[in-house]
């Protein structure tokens, strides 16, 4: 990466004895949209509050624009927040808390009513300049956080589960917006989410944490398709887990249910004699044996969901079961509960968990 | 369920009775002072006496700066509690609730002991020592009254998040204060002012024993000295603290409304 906007480097958090940010890395260029992905207590939120001046570290440095800002107050850092609970001041009207920032600034009136009405403009809401925020929904309630954390033109956004409040398809159109305006103004932005699905659908990057680590960063394709640790693997997607054992590390082949698969190159550091947990996403199998499909395992069907479009499957495989999701042919029933069935899958697909 | 509601009336009545009955005879002996007939001469004898304006108007003008007092030490300290030192809160409360359980009189011998003419801080040596120690006893005895009223004004808004969103928007804690907390508490700010308000216009110990020309000592020396006047001073008095009560009720309109607080 050329020089990060973001640096957070070696940064570790205690509250006396517990520590709840371990030896946390990440670098972010500028305007790039990343996100924290974890469940909670993994100390994602914990890390975007270090950030912001709300809390210090116990080590480690947090630099911004080639600037260290670990001691910095909050007011002095530039920085725009939303927050969770939108935290919008009651007692002034939305226009005055756009301008809130702008006039604590000591930007002149004039200038700060020009700017307010341009952030009313970009979320859509200049008919709501007057009202307070109890007159608002939820989700308008947020479009007017995200417009006061950008009107003093911060350098860096950060967002604290800014949608967790709200229902799933607010949830689903403010988040689009969110990041349409991000890209729009170019702000490097932190996301924080507990929400997998808004977080492959709108960052550049993603850190996955748990246990206040980074468990692995990358683009949703990588952190999707190629897990580092068994918790992502978990926690990001559906997983169908199957335990195997090696028979021969050299060849690559391993032993599921009685049955030899072969996994070359993907057993690196692997014996003979090992047993894996191994892994395939729904979307990687197919019902019967299929052309590019180059590993198989045979079954007998234990569940059978019709979803109109999509049939949802799930076959016994020995001790395991797999969950896969087929297409809806009208000349061509769905399989019964019951029947023997093979599963395909491409060897390169499946994943082995450490 | 009707013999609930009748019982339930039954007890209304009652207790209006007891709250009533006294007010009635009170209003009803105030307007007897001209013999035969019923007047407000009593309470024309009152309201023109320079002794009650002038003293009205000195309690008055200490109420006012026992209320800004009061407001300059709770609003912060409460709302320092609320955000940062939370384990303090059952201290502070307790603190808060010393003036309740220590007379005033008690009070007031500590001022002489402490601030009397010999003392390397004579306060009472000059009139407007005395006045100050009067506001500050006052804010004292008030202080049970102004502190809760501030810390359940500061439970209906969520003072970390609020705070956080002022400071990383660049606000100092004095913005904060003034542009963010005082706003939204005011109207608990406004019950307390007016709960102290009307402590200070009905104190007589203080006042007295510091020898300040205040309501409280006026009062009494009508009730040890007139018939009549009393009655229709303690009408006006009832009629001034149910004022204050009303404006109370009337400024919670102009309260910030939040979703849970729509009204």
């Amino acid at each position: 990466m050329a020089e990060p906007f973001l640096s957070i480097q070696h940064v570790r958090k205690s509250f006396g004895a517990t520590t709840v940010v371990e030896d946390f890395n990440l670098d972010v260029a500028p305007g790039e949209f990343v996100s924290f992905l974890g469940p909670s207590g993994c100390g994602k939120t914990t890390v975007l509050r270090m950030v912001a001046g709300f809390e210090e570290p116990s080590a480690g440095k947090i630099v911004v624009g080639g600037k260290d800002i670990t001691r910095l107050k909050p007011n002095q850092r530039n920085v725009g927040m939303v927050f969770q609970a939108y935290a919008l001041f009651p007692n002034l009207t939305v226009a005055q808390n756009i301008a809130f920032g702008l006039k604590v600034g000591g930007m002149p009136r004039a200038d700060a009513d020009r700017r307010v009405a341009e952030m009313l403009d970009m979320i859509k809401l200049p008919q709501m300049a007057d009202r307070y925020p109890y007159q608002l929904s939820g989700g308008q309630q947020q479009r007017i956080a995200l417009a006061r954390a950008i009107a003093p033109k911060p350098k860096l956004l950060l967002l604290d589960e800014p949608l967790s409040a709200l229902d799933a398809k607010v949830r689903v159109s403010l988040r689009e917006e969110i990041r349409s305006i991000q890209k729009k103004l170019g702000i490097t932005t932190i996301f924080v989410t507990h929400d997998q699905e808004e977080a492959l659908s709108i960052s550049d990057r993603i850190a996955v944490m748990y246990g206040g680590r980074a468990e692995q960063v990358g683009t949703p394709f990588e952190i999707y398709n190629r897990p580092a640790t068994k918790f992502v693997a978990n926690f990001v997607g559906t997983l169908n887990v199957l335990e195997g054992k090696v028979t021969d590390a050299a060849m690559g082949t391993v032993q599921v249910n009685n049955q030899e698969v072969s996994l070359k190159g993907k057993l690196n550091g692997s014996k003979s004699g090992d047993t894996l947990s191994l892994a395939l996403r729904p979307e990687a199998i197919s019902l019967g044996r299929q052309p590019g499909h180059d590993a198989s395992l045979s079954g007998e069907i234990a569940e059978v969901h019709f979803l109109g479009s999509v049939i949802r499957v799930r076959v016994g495989v020995g001790g395991n079961t797999v969950s896969l999701d087929t297409f809806n042919n009208s000349t061509t029933p769905p399989p019964a509960v019951g029947d023997k069935a093979d599963i395909s899958f491409s060897s390169g697909d499946m994943l082995v968990l450490h | 369920m009707k013999s609930g509601r009748f019982w339930a009336w039954v007890v209304f009545i009652l207790g209006a009775a007891y709250f009533f009955i006294p007010l009635i005879a009170t209003i009803e002996f105030s307007l007897r002072m001209r013999r035969g007939v019923y007047s407000f001469d009593a309470y024309k004898v009152v309201l023109g006496d320079s002794q009650f304006q002038a003293t009205f108007l000195f309690s008055v003008i200490v109420a006012i700066f026992t209320i800004l007092l009061g407001v300059l030490i709770v609003v912060p300290t409460a709302y320092w509690i609320r955000l940062r030192l939370p384990q303090l809160r059952p201290i502070v409360e307790f603190i808060t609730l010393l003036p309740l359980v220590i007379p005033a009189i008690v009070i007031v011998f500590g001022y002489i002991r402490m601030y009397g003419s010999n003392s390397p801080l004579p306060f009472l040596g000059s009139n407007l020592g005395a006045n100050a120690l009067l506001v500050i006893g006052y804010a004292a005895l008030a202080l049970p009254y102004m502190y809760r009223a501030v810390d359940t004004g500061l439970r209906t808004i969520d003072v970390r998040t609020l705070t956080e969103a002022a400071q990383i928007l660049g606000a100092g804690w004095g913005t904060i204060i003034t542009r963010v907390i005082l706003p939204n508490v005011l109207i608990a700010v406004l019950s307390g002012a007016f709960l102290t308000f009307a402590i200070v216009i009905g104190e007589f110990t203080m006042a007295s024993l510091l020898n300040r020309p205040a309501f409280g000592p006026y009062l009494q020396n009508l009730v040890a000295n007139r018939a009549y006047e009393p009655a229709a001073l303690s009408i006006i008095a009832f009629i001034i603290t149910w004022g204050c009560m009303s404006l109370i009720q009337i400024l919670s309109r102009f309260a910030p409304r939040s979703a849970s607080r729509p009204n």
